[in-house]
């Protein structure tokens, strides 16, 4: 996956090596600014089996920071923030791909390096009763569920491996 | 055959008309001995359903995924480019400003319209509101939630957002939307029994040429549609799937 760019992020952004999973590790550039999530909207998008993305709506668009063109085809890793443990995304696709619906709070790093927190539940897309792929659907989070899910990762993060 | 015709509760009394008008059209273009039936409530229409006695339905979203996915019914068409969208609104003298300042043990006016509760309860998530720290006041329409407002016997109401826009401004004035949801992808549909599904294609057919005949135009138009949208078995996959995550387990 390309790096984040330097002059396509706010002033201010401190850098990190983001290990992947069967990928090269990728550089990032973080900031503290958080992005509102706007009311009453739904980030929607699909992927196939390997999280590669094959859908996004136009509310997925405007907050990544992301064009369409920029998405489409690209790991859904590429929200991914430094401050989500690996755990998490552990317990995400190992429950999905077993067909179950997988719910949690998340935290999303944009392409300028500002975050928005979202509420996101992940569904497999079943076909004739095979997976063929998921959709995720991520909703406004209550403010108190966001500073439990952020206490609950800073301790996860602690505790993981380097 | 004849075919049992039936739509969500959800539509008001005086849009029934049109229906009527939609029905007869249906029986002169296809031949089929179709009867429109209406239901007061989700309880009766899901009893019908239960019994075999609703052959095509105009449903709602939250009703399309269960007859879709549990009971066989085939999608057919929704409404070209409108989708269901919610308004969570207060009464214009409500010392609240915004979603978050709603507390729990909140009273909030509804009508049973699933899609529309479900979507209005997902709005009021971040103020940390579900089923278990809020009551529903269920009533019959969406003029009888606003008169809820307007006499303080609920903090917050849950509008069909084309409810909330038809309302006249002297009603709109005793009312102040705090949010509006842009979700774009819930829509009523079409669905055809599985004992009807000998006249699937005939009714595709009509169904995708109806707005390019004059009458046809005109029955669209006292429904409030431009067309139907004929979607392909993907689309209305993803749909049933979107709608899964929205819905509680």
């Amino acid at each position: 996956m390309r790096d984040m760019q330097a002059q396509d992020v706010v002033p201010g952004c401190e850098q990190w090596i983001q290990p992947l999973y069967a990928e090269e590790p990728r550089r990032l550039y973080v900031s503290e600014e958080e992005v509102p999530y706007p009311d009453g909207r739904l980030i929607v998008s699909s992927t196939d089996l390997e999280g590669i993305i094959t859908f996004c709506n136009d509310s997925f668009v405007q907050m990544s920071g992301y064009s369409e063109e920029e998405l489409m085809g690209q790991p859904h890793s590429i929200l991914r923030h430094p401050d989500i443990p690996r755990v998490a995304f552990v317990d995400l696709w190992q429950t999905v791909q077993a067909g179950k619906r997988w719910q949690g709070y998340v935290k999303n790093l944009r392409k300028d390096g500002r975050f928005y927190w979202v509420y996101a539940t992940v569904v497999p897309n079943k076909r004739g009763g095979v997976i063929k792929g998921y959709t995720s659907v991520r909703r406004k989070p209550s403010r108190s569920k966001v500073a439990e899910a952020e206490a609950l990762y800073k301790k996860l993060l602690a505790e993981q491996a380097p | 055959m004849k075919l049992q015709f039936t739509v969500s509760p959800d539509f008001a009394p005086e849009s029934l008309a049109a229906w009527h008008i939609f029905n007869t059209y249906l029986q002169r273009q296809t031949g089929l001995g179709s009867h429109f039936e209406t239901y007061e409530s989700y309880q009766d229409l899901h009893a019908a359903i239960d019994n075999g006695e609703v052959d095509l339905i105009f449903a709602n979203a939250y009703d399309s995924a269960s007859l879709v996915r549990d009971k066989g019914y085939a999608p057919l068409a929704s409404p070209e480019g409108q989708a269901d969208e919610v308004v969570i609104a207060v009464a214009e003298g409500s010392p609240v400003l915004g979603v978050e300042e709603l507390a729990p043990g909140i009273t909030i006016a509804s009508t049973a319209d699933p899609d529309v509760q479900t979507i209005g309860m997902i709005m009021l998530e971040p103020a940390n509101l579900d089923k278990s720290n809020t009551r529903i006041n269920v009533r019959g329409s969406y003029p009888l939630v606003a008169k809820s407002l307007m006499r303080n016997e609920a903090a917050a109401g849950f509008f069909l957002a084309e409810a909330y826009e038809r309302f006249s401004e002297v009603i709109k004035q005793q009312l102040r939307p705090l949010v509006r949801s842009y979700i774009q992808v819930i829509n009523h549909c079409f669905l055809l029994s599985p004992n009807a599904i000998a006249h699937k294609d005939q009714l595709l057919d009509l169904l995708a040429a109806m707005h390019t005949q004059a009458n046809g135009e005109r029955v669209l138009q006292d429904l409030g549609y431009k067309a139907w949208h004929i979607p392909p078995q993907e689309e209305v996959e993803f749909t049933l799937d979107l709608m899964s995550t929205l819905v509680e387990e």
